[in-house]
């Protein structure tokens, strides 16, 4: 009997090794081991046997129909496994389609190097603060010791509405309008438009600066030096960036002085950004001249106070190597698009 | 400034290079704004005298030449200048000789006539841009001598950029002197002694403005030789010092200016109508200046005057009808001071800029105008011979600027600069710069030289002595503060956050001119009056922006020249409107949306851009405040934008307290068409003061109960807004509907016309409880009665 089941599984596996769909697999599984099937019917002949070759048989009987069992059951996950991958496979995609989008669009790149210079200001406990484009004369020069007759005035190519009233020509004035309003100590960034009469190659009628101003009781010209040569070393992120202090001339500071950097382009080496010298002129500065002091009626003796001012544009062509100031102003996309 | 440096090192000779000379008065606060050589470079080239001169037998223009440069024999050199003849001293380039540019001379032939070298224009040898003809040498110049050497052309001419305080610099003397203090040695002043007067003749000088001119000085000169020549060494002083030579009277004064930093005038005595009035211009008077301009005077502008009108622009430029010339024969010399109150912005007003106007408006020592005078008699009786007569001399020294002295603490400049000094380093450092000083208890009483104009105050004093030491040799120091928070205003949203939220929806920022072309202005905001510049750049950039519209229309425009089919612009800046007679600055956000609404990809449809992508932006801003719910937009009409499809936005909740803060639309079709834009333009503006005041979140619970959806179909009249639709179901439910959604929008088939079908979805649910069936009927059946009754909607089929 042993070797009669043997074949009939044998024939049982041989057969669920053909078959290719599930319909077919259940008649086998009928035809072996349904009610009528050709290994239960052995069962039913178990009755035949003597009671000692019962057990032995029926142990037989049922490894046999185990086995056409598991061989079923492997079958038929084999086809479902089969069927799910096929359609599975008919679902596939090509991922490496992009993906559906609105892109983001993009900052201004003056206006990211202005949040970049807030941001580092920032840390070191400066609030910004702003103050009107059109300005009036006292803010933008009295009061920033710039009398009628002084000869900066020529320097500065201003627009006029009347002869109060002129488009802001720097951002110092906002320094005059923070010290009006608050008592030191005073930690301020000012950043904003500003506009002078002036346009070629190198310049814009308007463009943006920042202003820095710190009053306190002992601010002093060293103070500045450190906290301006940690900006620029910051700002473009080279720790031995070079800065270099030269006495310079501002109505509003006494001491004055213009900060030149160590050209970023060449490293110093001397190119055409730096007119060959390895050095660019970045900010100017200086300390709060008593006059300024004495247009807000702060003690020039229990306060000093250092100011800076830098153009935007300048550090934006340095960081991002920006070679035309235009560019700035004529919002082209392609051109806004690589500051994203 | 620009000057020679041999002509610096006369008066001062540091051992020091050019390139440490320019280093020290950089960082002294001369800034050295270039330097370049006197000459081109170049070799083997001699001094040259013409012996013969002969017709070229070939070239009617060529001469060929026997030239003595000190060798054995003569040379024979072809020359086709004009001014080549017997006798004449000029450059002679040797055989084998290198001229500028890598230009050698080889023995040639021209027309077939042998030529041994070249004879040398001042171009050619890279002294100047252009040249009419040889260079002319002196008939002393040395035979055979190299050029280089004779001319002593191992020079440079360095170019200052001064500050307006350093009015001093603006001379060979004050560099000298700056020069002097940096390297801690002496001056070789060059001493100047008092002409002695060999006539008796002098001109009548009258100062009537003698607060503007409280210092004058003149001086006759006669007979004179008009023939006379400018020496080489003044000529070539003065070249490298960036000054043409104009003939020897012109020219003296020029280098006295130069080299004393004092204007002089030189007048045609002759042509003096009896004496020299220096006064104020009266109305309606004229000048002809030097340069030939007629220029109307402005009253109370100084003058010199004499007896017929004005001779000369105070200070600034001489006349034309007293101005010396080729026959002039007797002079009268002027050397004076005026205030540099009197003369600021005075040039400029007339449109001038001279170098005497320069020194004046800066402040010229008042204590130079006798030195000059006689330093330019000498130079003049050197060159020009004649007679001087003596200085009239004309002074009013209550008015001469004071030189009070100035307090400095040694305490203060420590306290200033945040470094210590020695108080003998402060007292040499006085002395070297020429001041005077008295010590006192906490420092000093210093006295500036009258050539500084700038040292009034203490701190004055401080960036001299810091300026000396070295900015670069000040310590750096962290700024002590105490540490204190700052406010943080959590309802402010910030500028920063808006501008965040339109990139990353896809716009780009822009920022554009503020002031835009009166023209498009009236366009795109007929309704509000810009605010005009006096002096406009450019016509095109008069007024000042009363929208942002101007400039983001004109940059759209841009880009879409350029071939960008899909373009989000935004600006945040100002806008200016005068209100009351009053400028308003408002600070606003504004964008412009043309073309697709997606970039192109494959797996959406795409479309352009309409109302309600635009307005979908703006709500999405005002999202940010936290109070969107308090924003309303209400159909309006506005010059720039189409009637159909603008709306005003408003801010407050109630009706009373509305504020307008806003605009978004479709650009009018008429205006879009004049712009040249080819399909629809959307814009919008909004304040940005909406975003200082925000919400706060405050926290409301949320229910832990089954929320149930009731959708309702509705017919209202076309008219009708979905703001009133929804207005009047907020005004009627109760707390328990929770949201409202409006999901569709229908009109046609199967509407009536002029009606239209509206879905909504309310979800209702409560805080504690779970809605019986009941409850959700009777409150949508009371929305919709209210629906009825107030506006006439029913229920669709």
């Amino acid at each position: 009997m042993q070797a009669e089941l043997d074949k009939l599984v044998e024939q049982a596996k041989q057969a669920i090794s053909n078959v290719s769909d599930a319909k077919a697999l259940d008649e086998i599984r009928v035809q072996y081991l349904g009610k009528k099937g050709e290994i239960t019917s052995r069962m039913k002949q178990l009755g035949s046997l003597s009671a000692e070759e019962r057990p032995k048989a029926g142990q037989v009987i049922n490894q046999a129909k185990q086995q056409v069992q598991q061989a079923l059951e492997a079958k038929k996950t084999e086809l479902e496994t089969a069927l799910l991958n096929e359609k599975l496979a008919g679902e596939t995609i090509d991922v490496t389609l992009p993906g559906r989008s609105i892109p983001a669009g993009g900052l201004h790149p003056v206006t990211r190097t202005m949040q970049r210079i807030e941001k580092l200001f920032s840390q070191m406990g400066f609030s910004s603060a702003v103050g009107p484009e059109i300005e009036d004369d006292y803010h933008n020069f009295e009061a920033l010791n710039i009398p009628e007759s002084h000869p900066a005035r020529a320097m500065h190519d201003t627009f006029y509405f009347n002869d109060n009233t002129v488009l802001r020509t720097h951002t110092s004035p906002v320094q005059i309008r923070v010290m009006e309003k608050q008592n030191p100590p005073i930690r301020v960034i000012a950043p904003g438009r500003v506009y002078r009469c002036d346009s070629d190659i190198t310049h814009t009628p308007m463009f943006h600066q920042v202003e820095g101003l710190v009053v306190d009781q002992k601010v002093t010209f060293s103070d500045l030096k450190a906290l301006l040569i940690d900006f620029l070393q910051h700002f473009f992120e080279c720790e031995d960036l070079e800065v270099r202090f030269r006495p310079s001339y501002f109505p509003f500071t006494e001491p004055s002085a213009e900060a030149d950097i160590q050209c970023v382009m060449c490293s110093g080496e001397g190119c055409r950004v730096c007119s060959h010298t390895g050095w660019l002129e970045v900010l100017g500065c200086g300390m709060v001249h008593p006059n300024v002091f004495k247009s807000v009626k702060f003690d020039t003796e229990k306060y000093t106070g250092l100011a800076f001012g830098m153009g935007v544009e300048r550090l934006a062509m340095l960081r991002y190597g920006v070679n035309d100031l235009r560019l700035f102003y004529e919002n082209d996309v392609r051109f806004l698009k690589q500051f994203k | 400034m620009k000057f020679s440096e041999q002509w610096l090192r006369e008066w001062v000779n540091p051992e020091i290079d050019n390139a440490t000379l320019q280093e020290q008065l950089t960082m002294a606060g001369l800034e050295v704004d270039g330097c370049v050589p006197v000459a081109g470079e170049f070799t083997k080239v001699v001094v040259g005298e013409v012996l013969e001169v002969n017709k070229h037998p070939d070239a009617d223009k060529l001469n060929v030449c026997k030239v003595n440069v000190g060798a054995d024999e003569p040379l024979q050199i072809v020359c086709g200048a004009a001014n080549v003849r017997v006798g004449l001293k000029v450059p002679a380039a040797l055989v084998g000789a290198k001229l500028p540019g890598d230009f050698k001379i080889k023995k040639s032939k021209l027309r077939g006539v042998p030529s041994h070298g070249m004879l040398c224009s001042t171009k050619e040898l890279g002294l100047e841009d252009q040249a009419d003809g040889l260079m002319e040498l002196p008939s002393g110049a040395p035979v055979g001598r190299a050029i280089e050497d004779y001319l002593q052309l191992n020079d440079v001419s360095i170019e200052l950029d001064l500050t307006p305080n350093r009015g001093d610099c603006l001379s060979i003397a004050g560099i000298a002197r700056e020069v002097a203090v940096l390297n801690d040695i002496e001056l070789d002043e060059p001493e100047i002694k008092a002409v002695k007067a060999k006539i008796k003749d002098t001109f009548k000088v009258t100062v009537k403005a003698k607060q503007a001119c409280p210092h004058y000085a003149g001086r006759v000169i006669k007979n004179i030789n008009p023939a006379a020549v400018t020496p080489l060494w003044m000529q070539e002083k003065l070249r490298r010092s960036g000054h043409r030579s104009l003939g020897p009277l012109v020219d003296v004064t020029n280098y006295v200016l130069l080299e004393l930093g004092q204007p002089m005038h030189a007048f045609d005595l002759e042509k003096l109508d009896s004496e020299i009035i220096v006064r104020e211009a009266d109305k309606g008077e004229d000048i002809e200046l030097l340069d030939g301009q007629q220029i109307k005077l402005k009253q109370g502008s100084l003058l010199i005057a004499d007896k017929s009108g004005p001779v000369a622009l105070a200070g600034i430029m001489g006349g034309a009808t007293t101005a010396v010339s080729d026959d002039t024969c007797n002079i009268f010399l002027e050397s004076a001071f005026f205030t540099p109150l009197t003369l600021a912005g005075q040039a400029r007003s007339y449109g001038l800029h001279t170098d005497s106007s320069h020194r004046f408006e800066r402040g010229v020592s008042f204590e130079l105008q006798v030195q000059a005078i006689e330093l330019a008699t000498a130079l003049l009786l050197d060159i020009v011979g004649g007679e001087a007569g003596p200085i009239t001399e004309i002074s009013a020294a209550q008015y001469l600027p004071e030189r009070k002295p100035v307090k400095l603490r040694l305490e203060r400049l420590s306290r200033v600069l945040g470094v210590r000094f020695e108080a003998v380093f402060v007292e040499t450092c006085l002395l070297n710069l020429g001041m005077d000083f008295e010590t006192t208890c906490d420092g000093w009483e210093v006295t500036p030289p009258a050539a500084r104009f700038d040292i009034e105050i203490e701190e004055d004093l401080i960036e001299e002595i810091g300026r000396i030491y070295g900015y670069n040799n000040i310590p750096q120091t962290r700024p002590a503060s105490i540490i204190q928070m700052s406010a943080v205003k959590e309802q402010q949203v910030g500028m920063d956050r808006v501008r965040q939220t339109l990139v990353d929806r896809g716009f780009f920022e822009a920022i554009t001119y503020s002031f835009i072309d009166p023209a498009l202005q009236q366009m795109v905001d007929p309704q509000s009056e810009a605010i005009a510049l006096a002096n406009p750049i450019s016509a095109d950039m008069g007024v000042m922006r009363t929208n942002l519209w101007a400039g983001l229309l004109d940059s759209l425009q841009y880009n879409l020249n350029r071939q960008q089919n899909r373009l989000c612009l935004f600006e945040c800046g100002l806008k200016f409107l005068r209100q009351d007679n009053e400028i308003k600055q408002k600070l606003v956000v504004a964008g412009v949306l043309n073309g697709d609404v997606y970039p192109e990809q494959w797996a959406v449809t795409n479309r352009k851009v309409d109302f309600f992508d635009t307005k979908g932006h703006v709500e999405a801003l005002l999202e940010l405040t936290g109070k969107n719910l308090e924003f309303t937009f209400k159909a309006d009409s506005h010059p720039a934008l189409h009637p159909g499809q603008s709306a005003a936005i408003y801010s407050g909740k109630t009706e009373q307290n509305q504020r307008h803060v806003g605009w978004v639309g479709a650009l009018h079709p008429e205006l879009n068409k004049k712009l040249g834009l080819s399909s629809a333009t959307f814009v919008f503006e909004l304040d940005a003061d909406i975003f200082e005041d925000g919400s706060i979140p405050a926290f409301k619970s949320v229910s832990k109960f089954p929320a149930i959806r009731r959708d309702l179909a509705i017919i209202v009249d076309k008219n009708i807004s979905a703001q009133k639709v929804m207005d009047t179901i907020n005004a009627s439910c109760s707390d328990i509907v929770h949201d409202l959604e409006l999901f569709d929008v229908y009109e046609g088939e199967g509407i009536d016309s002029g009606r239209k079908s509206l879905g909504l979805g309310l979800t209702l649910q409560h805080l504690s409880r779970t809605l019986t069936d009941a409850e959700v009927s009777s409150e949508t059946e009371n929305i919709i009665s209210a629906l009825n009754n107030k506006l006439g909607a029913t229920l669709r089929d």
